[in-house]
């Protein structure tokens, strides 16, 4: 295929402005997928995206377009995340594309999310081809919508195609736009291969799979292949491009095109995302830039609640990293929950992901603790430690003075709104920056935010303070001083390191008094009395007691029946294997889950 | 060792509003077909010379049945098996069990017999849907003894609607003058699927706290009358256990016959269906196996362990191994400090607090160590 007949693209919205629909009738109307084959969000694959309605993984698809001007194409459209706990996976898939169809929900104008993923399109330098989607809806206002396009983010909008995706409504427009707005590939297909990889998992039949965009040069299969990063070579078995619901193998992939390569690797470390791949033959001189490393933001503590599951979990996290470059982990050990890791996340909807695909993919039951942020202490000697987990931070006696990391953030809501948010922004900590009207009813308001605020449910306090109206997106300031404090959780008198968390000295009592109230909730009673306290130091700030169990008889056990007492037991059985020991108390997983949501 | 026979007669006047034992109710005709079938079912048992020394009729109300029916089942059974000075018991409603009735019983063999008194207090009597009051109640008993039964029980019940401690002192008092050797007490269940099973009754019974105390306070106020505990809700006059009971609780085997009869037999656990239609017309097809080779371990201790008379430490180990019994001694050390178990040596039992939590202690002591890290 001649360069010029291929487009790479991807799609980039804000949550349910209809990305995956669009998605779904580009690959209807291209005949990629057979009508009969059809399924709704196509491109998301995991249960856990179409439960939730949305993309978290990239997932790339080759279409083949006949176009009114007589001539053949080939499109790669890669459909990336909304999310901003997923833009590392958004900027991957910048980086194979040209251009980007920025899909904008006529009837809810600009969102947080929508800015925030086509600034990093332009980053990229990527041609923004703006949409207008749902039209159909009566409440619809196109104009507007193209009126906010221009005027917030500064791109022409007013030809913008407004179609229906749901509806199929001027979808051909789209892909003809596709054609003449977005530029073709510009890569010398003689040049020494030159690719980069930005995706990969791993097959248990044909091993990683990575998938590339050559950008110079071409492959097949037989060459010897050389990840530059790491150095390994391998010789590729095949190579092809993704199909919508299978691989489809072809003779060479050739430059602008994208494509994967299997070359019998089993090991996933060595194909990292980012990494240029070239071949032995005819190497090239330098590698691609890659992409800058995401930090992880939220760390948090993952244990088996079965301690016999370690080696399960660890492989289940190792599997999951290979195609989530951003999750990080290293084995720690509780004194409460015994062996587990340090995971750190981008974000906490994609701790929760990561929690949700362990137990559901990987089967595992688990313990989360609470999410903590690194935290800035410098040492009255003068040193200074970053700090991600309470367990560590250091006695208050050594601290001369903390700091913690804050986000600047941008909450796009209509006006009447205004005072509930910064109402909760104000109970977070947040500082008022500014404030601006996007048109007569909508505002884009401003703030800074502790990031350890926001890590817990400000997401749904947002939500329900808004009627779900209000949109949310922050990113990295820097870090602030502040005034912290660790606060510990006592269960029959006895530290649960797990349950240890750091939090602002004014938060601290209001925090734990709150905590201990849950746990009495959520801890069932034991055959004694189980004291739960919350301290700061060695001060007690807040107590609440389980009351020991009464009654937990069977009175009668007659006829010789018994197996009514025998499924009795059994079920016992079953209810102590979600419990956790700790001491002489046993804590169910969902007593650690409610510490995490305490509205 | 001696095995013991259960009889179900699963045939009611009135089926009580709470209990959801197997019952329907009673019509003449079928009780006599299905006297014959349990007969008949015993007949297998002719000539394998099998030791038995307890004979138990539990319902449903065998008391409904004609006393030459259950002489006819008891002359059966003599006939089958190598009885030897049996303990024959059974349940009696107080409403229908006259004296010459009484009398024919003895007559028959019966030795042993248990009233379903439940409360001296009329209106909770009423709000269990008995057919007696407590003055029928009481000369009934009083019935009994003179035809010669030397080995009688009641059953009282805890946590009735209305009723306080004050109110179930009373009816402890008023039972325990009788010329009674035995008492049942229970803490009033309410079952699944049950007319009881509604929230109307359930806000009106006494709540768990209010059980608890009941409960203590009966095994105290018990104990002062000369009725000792011996299992989590039977208490005895000068040893006269039932010892039949006694057999499902020390793990011994016993058959059973009629519907829904449960059998521990040559080892393995079986049952009939709970269709007494289904057991005249076909016994053998309405047998359920339901364990052929039960944990000995599990059933020891959580059998055992309703008795006042405990496990011994050293039978755990000798059945589950040694680290299980240590396990359960450290275990139970924990609990003696809280007044929930005893141990004496090599013996570990459960106070009354241990046995109003016995399932919870039960289930801890089984966990077996390996199984958690």
């Amino acid at each position: 295929m001649n360069e010029n007949n291929i487009r790479n693209f991807c799609i980039v919205a804000h949550i349910d402005h209809g990305k995956s629909t669009l998605a779904d009738r580009i690959l209807e109307q291209t005949s990629t997928v057979e009508l009969r084959e059809m399924e709704d969000q196509l491109l998301d694959n995991m249960d856990i995206e179409r439960e939730r309605g949305i993309t978290i993984k990239a997932r790339a698809v080759r279409l083949n377009y006949h176009a009114d001007n007589g001539e053949d194409y080939v499109f790669n459209l890669i459909d990336t995340p909304g999310h901003v706990d997923f833009n590392y996976e958004v900027s991957r898939s910048l980086a194979a594309c040209e251009g980007a169809i920025l899909v904008v929900d006529a009837s809810q104008g600009i969102e947080a999310q929508t800015l925030a993923n086509t600034y990093l399109a332009i980053e990229h330098d990527l041609e923004i081809l703006p949409v207008v989607n749902k039209i159909d809806l009566p409440s619809a206002d196109a104009e507007r919508a193209c009126n906010e396009i221009e005027n917030v983010i500064g791109i022409p909008a007013m030809d913008a195609p407004r179609v229906s995706a749901k509806m199929g409504t001027n979808v051909h427009e789209v892909l003809e736009r596709v054609i003449t707005d977005i530029p073709a590939p510009k890569g010398d297909d003689n040049a020494p291969l030159k690719a980069l990889i930005f995706d990969s998992y791993y097959d248990q039949y044909k091993g990683v799979i990575i998938y590339v965009r050559v950008k110079e040069g071409h492959l097949k299969a037989g060459d010897t292949i050389k990840l530059m990063a790491t150095g390994a070579e391998f010789q590729t078995v095949e190579v092809g491009y993704m199909g919508a619901k299978d691989l489809v193998p072809v003779g060479e992939l050739h430059a602008g095109e994208v494509g994967y390569i299997a070359a019998s690797i089993k090991d996933i470390g060595d194909t990292r995302v980012g990494d240029t791949v070239t071949t032995t033959d005819n190497p090239c001189a330098e590698a691609l830039p890659g992409y800058k490393k995401v930090n992880p933001m939220v760390f948090s503590g993952i244990y088996p609640v079965d301690g016999a599951k370690y080696p399960d979990l660890r492989d289940a996290l190792e599997k999951l990293m290979l195609n989530d470059a951003s999750l990080s982990f290293e084995p720690e050990t509780s004194i409460a929950l015994g062996f587990g890791f340090r995971c750190g996340f981008l974000g906490l909807l994609h701790m929760e992901i990561i929690q949700e695909r362990l137990e559901r993919e990987y089967n595992l039951d688990l313990i989360t603790t609470a999410p903590s942020v690194i935290y800035k202490v410098n040492l009255t000697d003068g040193s200074t430690v970053y700090i991600d987990n309470p367990t560590n931070y250091p006695d208050p006696a050594l601290v001369a003075s903390a700091e913690e990391p804050m986000v600047t953030a941008h909450i796009l809501t209509p006006s009447d709104y205004v005072g509930n948010i910064m109402e909760l922004c104000q109970d977070r900590r947040g500082v008022f920056k500014d404030m601006k009207y996007l048109d007569e009813t909508r505002v884009d308001l401003h703030y800074e935010l502790p990031l350890n605020e926001i890590v817990y449910d400000f997401f749904d306090a947002l939500k329900s303070r808004t009627k779900g109206y209000a949109s949310f997106d922050y990113e990295m300031l820097g870090y602030a001083p502040s005034k912290l404090v660790k606060l510990d959780i006592l269960l029959n008198g006895e530290v649960v390191d797990a349950l240890s968390f750091i939090v602002h000295t004014d938060k601290a009592y209001a925090r734990g008094r709150r905590i201990a109230e849950k746990l009495k909730e959520n801890i069932p009673r034991q055959l004694f009395e189980v004291p739960i306290q919350a301290a700061i130091g060695g001060k007690i700030i807040a107590r609440e007691t389980v009351k020991a169990m009464r009654k937990d008889v069977l009175a009668k056990c007659y006829g010789g029946d018994i197996t009514r007492k025998k499924k009795l037991l059994e079920k016992q059985k079953e209810g102590k294997k979600r419990m956790r020991q700790l001491g002489s108390v046993e804590v169910p997983q969902e007593a650690f889950m409610s510490v995490l949501k305490l509205d | 060792m001696s095995k013991g026979i259960y009889i179900h007669i699963p045939f009611c006047l009135r089926k009580c509003p709470y209990c959801d034992f197997y019952s329907v109710e009673y019509n003449m005709g079928t009780a006599k077909k299905y006297v014959n079938a349990i007969c008949s079912d015993i007949m297998q048992y002719k000539d394998k010379n099998i030791d038995v020394d307890t004979i138990y009729f539990g319902g449903g109300t065998p008391s409904v049945l004609m006393a030459y029916q259950i002489g006819r089942i008891v002359y059966t059974i003599k006939k089958c098996f190598n009885v030897t000075e049996p303990e024959i018991t059974i349940e009696a409603n107080p409403s229908s069990a006259s004296y010459e009735k009484l009398c024919r019983y003895r007559q028959a063999g019966v030795n042993r017999i248990s009233f379903g008194v439940q409360s001296a207090d009329n209106s909770q009597l009423g709000f269990l849907g008995r057919l007696h009051d407590f003055d029928t109640a009481a000369e009934a008993v009083y019935d009994a003894s003179r035809a010669g039964f030397d080995n009688i029980s009641c059953d009282i019940m805890l946590g009735l609607k209305d009723q306080t401690i004050e109110s179930l002192n009373e009816t402890i008092d008023k039972i325990t003058t009788l010329p009674i050797q035995h008492i049942s007490a229970y803490m009033l269940k309410i079952e699944d699927g049950t007319p009881f099973d509604n929230d109307l009754v359930r806000n009106s019974v006494a709540d768990e706290d209010l059980l608890s105390e009941m409960y203590l306070n009966t095994v105290e106020r018990l104990a002062s009358s000369g009725f000792e505990q011996y299992e989590i809700s039977n208490f005895a006059k000068d040893k006269r256990y039932s010892k039949h009971n006694l057999k499902y609780w020390q793990g011994e085997e016993y058959l059973g016959f009629g519907a829904a009869a449960h059998s521990y037999f040559n080892g393995i656990r079986y049952c009939y269906e709970k269709d007494l239609y289904k057991y005249i017309e076909n016994t053998k097809g309405s047998k359920i196996l339901l364990e052929s080779n039960p944990d000995k371990t599990e059933e020891y201790i959580m059998l055992s362990l309703r008795l006042k008379s405990g496990i011994s430490l050293d039978k755990v180990s000798k059945l589950g191994g040694q680290a299980l019994a240590d396990d359960i001694k450290s275990k139970a050390k924990l609990y003696q400090d809280k007044g929930l178990v005893q141990i004496d040596s090599d013996v570990i039992s459960l106070t009354p607090q241990g046995f109003l939590l016995s399932n919870s202690i039960i289930a801890e002591f089984l966990e077996k160590t390996d199984e958690k890290c």
